[in-house]
C-alpha cells in the first residue's frame, strides 16, 4: 500500500511550500511512521517534533492532518492523499514544528530576555 | 540578563548569535533524575537552571515508564530496605556497586512518601499503597499509579511542583553539545538552541548530567528518541569515567505484533503482575516453566525468548506469545481498566487472541562512575538517575529505575548546590562555531542502520564475531563523526541527526568494546563463544578518554 502526503514545508522568512510524497506502509502503521521513512529514506532536513515514538506519552507531535489536529503518532496512514500541516494557532518553526512549550519553559524566560 | 544577551546577539563575525547565561547548578535533562535534582538544589538554597533537548518533563524515559517503583515502604507485608538491597544485589548477578545499590534502598521510603505528599497518585488498597510482588523481589513491594500512568503523574508531579519553586528557571529545546571546562574542573556547558541554532554558552558552578541511557542505539527500544546515550559522551569527552557499559537490559516481553499505538511497548508488564499471563512458543508450550505465574528474572527470560526462536519455535514476527485467553472478560476489565477500550481501538481483543512480544532495549546499567555523593572523577561534574553506573550490577531488578532516578537525582541536586555554595561563579564566553558543510551522508539512515547493528551483534546474544563485525561498522563510520560544528539554520534536524550520529557512535563503541572483552555471560550480558559465569570476571570494566583514544580498564 502506499500513502500520499502532501507535506508543508518552509519556516518563517522563507515560502511556504508544499512537497508530495509517496510513502509504503503495512496496516496499522501511522503518519509519524511515514515521516520519520521520509527522512530516512528522502530528505533528513524535514523537521518534526516528537519523543517517544509511539507511546503518546510524550504529547510532542501534534499536527494538523487533513485540517484536524491530531497525534502524528496515533493517526493512521490511509491510501489516499493526506495533507500535513503544522499547527495553525502556534508559533510556526519550521515545516511541521510549532512553539509548544509554554512561555516559562522557553529560553528566553530562562535567560530573562524576550 | 537583557542588556548582555543583547550585547551577544549582536552578529559576530558573520555567525549566528550567542547567549549566556548563568547558573549556580545546572542540571541536563528533566526526566525524573533532573527534575528532582532541580528541586532538590533549590530547597538547598541553589540558583538552578535546568534544561532539555526536549521539552521539560516530557522526553525522557520517566513519561514512558508504566511500570511500578520498587520501595521497602512496608505498606503490604512487613518489609526493610535490607530486604530490597538483598534481592537488588542478587539480581545485580555480583556486580553492584554496593554503596550505590545501598543508597538506593534505604533513601527510597523517603523521596516515595514525598512524591505521595505532593499527590502523585500511588495506588491504594483499603487506604495503605498498593504494593505489588515482581520477578526478583522476595516480597510485594513495587508501588504504582493505576492504569499504567506511573511515569505520566511522576513526571507531570515534579514539574507541577517546579513551576511553583522560583529558584529553578527551566528551558526546553537546548541542545547541550559539550560541558565546558577550565583546567580540568566543569564549569558548565555549551548548547544550541534548537528553534533558532542559536549557541548558547551557561556558567556554572556545578553541572549534574541527567540524560538517561542509551536505548536509542537499538533499533527495538523503549525509550524516547532522546535516549541516545548524549550524557555519556559527554561525560567521556569531559574526561569522566563509564562503567559497565557492557550491561544493556533488554526487556523480555516487548510488544511485537500486531501493530499498537498509543502505547508504550513495555506496556504487558503491569498486567503480568496482576493476572499472571501465560509465555507461549510456537507449540503453545510455556516454555519458562512459570506455571501463569510471573517470576523470571529479565535477564534469564529475555535469554529463554531468543533462544525459543533460535531453535525455531518463535511466533510469525520472531518472538513468542504472550496469552490472557485463561482470563474472563471481566478480570480482564477488572485489571486492565480503561486500557482495554485502548486495545480494542487498535483491534486487540485479549479474550480471543495472543499477541507476540519480544526483547526490547530497555534501560543500560551502565554510565558515569560516580561516588555516594554523585560525583565523577572530574570537580563540580555529577551525574544521577540513568545515566548512572554501578548501583544495578549486570542486571536490574524490576522497579529500580524510578526509585534510582528519585534518589540519586536527590542525593545529585543537594550535593551539587553543596559545592555551589563555596565556588565562586565562573566566567564561560560563548563559542561561536562555524556552520557545518551539508553532510555527504543522510544522518537519519545513517542512525537506522547503526540502530540495526546494534540490535544484530551487541543486543542481549552477543559473540566474538558479531562483536568485531560491529567494530568494523564503528571504525567506517569514525570520519562521519568526527566533530560537529554549528546548526546552518533554525530547527536544522539534519543537523541534529549528525550530533546525535557523533554520540551515539562514541557511545556505541564504549558498549562493543566493552562486551567484546568480557569473556563470558553474566546478567544482560550473554555470550554464544563464552556461556559460563567466570568468578574471575566478578568485576568492574571502566572506559575513559586519553587524548582522542578509547581506553578500557578493567
Amino acid at each position: 500500500m502506499k500513502a500520499r502526503l502532501k507535506v508543508c514545508r518552509g519556516a518563517p522568512g522563507e515560502d511556504r511550500r508544499y512537497e508530495h510524497y509517496e510513502v509504503p506502509f503495512e496496516q496499522g502503521q501511522t503518519v509519524l511512521d511515514a515521516l520519520r521513512w521520509i527522512r530516512v529514506h528522502r530528505d533528513a532536513t524535514l523537521a518534526i517534533r516528537f519523543s517517544c515514538i509511539n507511546a503518546n506519552a510524550c504529547k510532542e507531535c501534534m499536527i494538523r492532518v487533513d485540517g484536524k489536529t491530531v497525534y502524528a503518532c496515533t493517526t493512521r496512514l490511509a491510501e489516499r492523499e493526506m495533507t500535513l500541516e503544522p499547527l495553525p494557532n502556534k508559533i510556526h518553526l519550521r515545516d511541521l514544528v510549532t512553539e509548544i512549550a509554554p512561555p516559562d519553559e522557553r529560553l528566553s524566560s530562562a535567560s530573562g530576555d524576550e | 540578563m537583557n542588556g548582555e544577551a543583547e550585547l551577544l546577539r549582536g552578529k559576530i563575525g558573520g555567525l549566528k548569535p550567542t547567549h549566556q547565561l548563568s547558573a549556580e547548578v545546572l542540571v541536563i535533562g528533566s526526566g525524573a533524575a533532573g527534575m528532582y535534582a532541580a528541586l532538590a538544589a533549590a530547597r538547598a538554597g541553589a540558583q538552578v537552571l535546568l534544561v532539555d533537548r526536549s521539552l521539560i518533563g516530557r522526553g525522557g524515559a520517566t513519561v514512558m515508564a508504566q511500570m511500578t517503583v520498587a520501595v521497602a515502604l512496608g505498606e503490604e507485608v512487613p518489609d526493610t530496605p535490607a530486604h530490597h538491597l538483598a534481592d537488588t544485589l542478587a539480581a545485580g548477578r555480583g556486580l553492584c556497586d554496593e554503596a550505590l545499590s545501598r543508597l538506593l534502598c534505604e533513601e527510597a521510603p523517603a523521596c516515595i512518601r514525598e512524591l505521595d505528599a505532593w499527590g502523585v497518585g500511588w495506588a491504594r488498597t483499603n487506604g495503605h499503597i498498593s504494593q505489588v510482588q515482581a520477578p526478583g523481589h522476595d516480597r510485594p513491594r513495587c508501588v504504582y499509579v493505576d492504569f499504567v500512568n506511573t511515569g505520566p503523574a511522576l513526571s507531570k508531579t515534579l514539574r507541577t511542583h517546579l513551576q511553583r519553586t522560583a529558584a529553578v528557571r527551566r528551558t526546553g529545546d537546548l541542545l547541550v553539545t559539550e560541558l565546558a571546562m577550565s583546567d580540568g574542573v566543569c564549569i558548565g556547558a555549551h548548547a544550541v538552541h534548537l528553534p533558532t541554532g542559536e549557541a548558547v554558552a551557561i556558567a556554572a558552578k556545578a553541572t549534574i548530567v541527567a540524560t538517561g541511557g542509551l536505548t536509542r542505539l537499538y533499533a527495538r527500544s523503549s525509550a524516547s528518541i532522546n535516549m541516545g546515550g548524549d550524557g555519556y559522551a559527554l561525560a567521556l569527552r569531559a574526561g569522566a569515567e563509564l562503567i559497565d557499559m557492557e550491561f544493556v537490559q533488554f526487556f523480555p516481553i516487548g510488544h511485537l505484533s500486531p501493530r499498537l499505538v498509543g502505547m508504550d511497548p513495555i506496556m504487558w508488564d503491569p498486567f503480568r503482575y496482576k493476572l499472571g499471563g501465560r509465555l507461549l512458543n510456537a507449540e503453545r508450550r510455556e516454555f519458562l516453566g512459570e506455571e501463569g505465574r510471573y517470576a523470571t528474572a529479565r535477564d534469564h527470560a529475555t535469554y529463554a525468548i531468543l533462544s525459543e526462536v533460535a531453535e525455531g519455535r518463535g511466533s510469525p514476527h520472531g518472538g513468542v506469545w504472550l496469552s490472557f485467553e485463561h482470563c474472563s472478560e471481566a478480570q480482564l476489565r477488572t485489571a486492565f481498566g480503561p486500557i482495554i477500550d485502548r486495545l480494542a481501538a487498535n483491534g486487540i481483543d485479549l479474550t480471543r487472541q495472543s499477541i507476540e512480544v519480544a526483547p526490547i532495549a530497555h534501560y543500560h546499567m551502565g554510565g558515569i562512575a560516580v561516588d555516594e555523593r554523585m560525583q565523577t572523577c572530574v570537580p563540580h561534574l555529577l551525574a544521577a538517575g540513568e545515566a548512572v553506573g554501578g548501583a544495578n550490577g549486570a542486571n536490574r531488578l524490576s522497579g529500580n529505575a524510578i526509585t534510582e532516578a528519585l534518589v540519586f537525582g536527590r542525593q545529585a541536586g543537594e550535593r551539587a548546590a553543596a559545592l555551589a555554595a563555596r565556588t565562586a561563579m565562573p566566567t564561560l564566553a560563548p563559542r561561536a562555531a562555524a556552520p557545518s558543510a551539508k553532510p555527504d551522508i543522510n544522518p537519519a539512515a545513517e542512525i537506522v542502520r547503526l540502530q540495526r547493528l546494534m540490535n544484530e551483534h551487541v543486543g542481549p546474544l552477543r559473540s566474538a564475531e558479531g562483536l568485531a563485525r560491529a567494530l568494523e561498522h564503528l571504525e567506517a563510520l569514525r570520519d562521519a563523526c568526527t566533530g560537529v560544528p554549528a546548526p546552518r539554520r533554525a530547527l536544522d534536524s539534519e543537523w541534529l541527526d549528525r550530533h546525535d550520529l557523533r554520540n551515539m557512535h562514541a557511545v556505541a563503541e564504549c558498549v562493543t568494546r566493552a562486551a567484546a572483552a568480557r569473556n563470558e555471560s553474566r546478567g544482560a550480558h550473554q555470550r554464544h563463544d563464552f556461556p559460563q559465569t567466570a568468578s574471575d570476571w566478578q568485576r568492574h570494566q571502566r572506559l575513559r578518554l586519553a587524548g582522542r583514544e578509547l581506553r578500557l580498564e578493567g
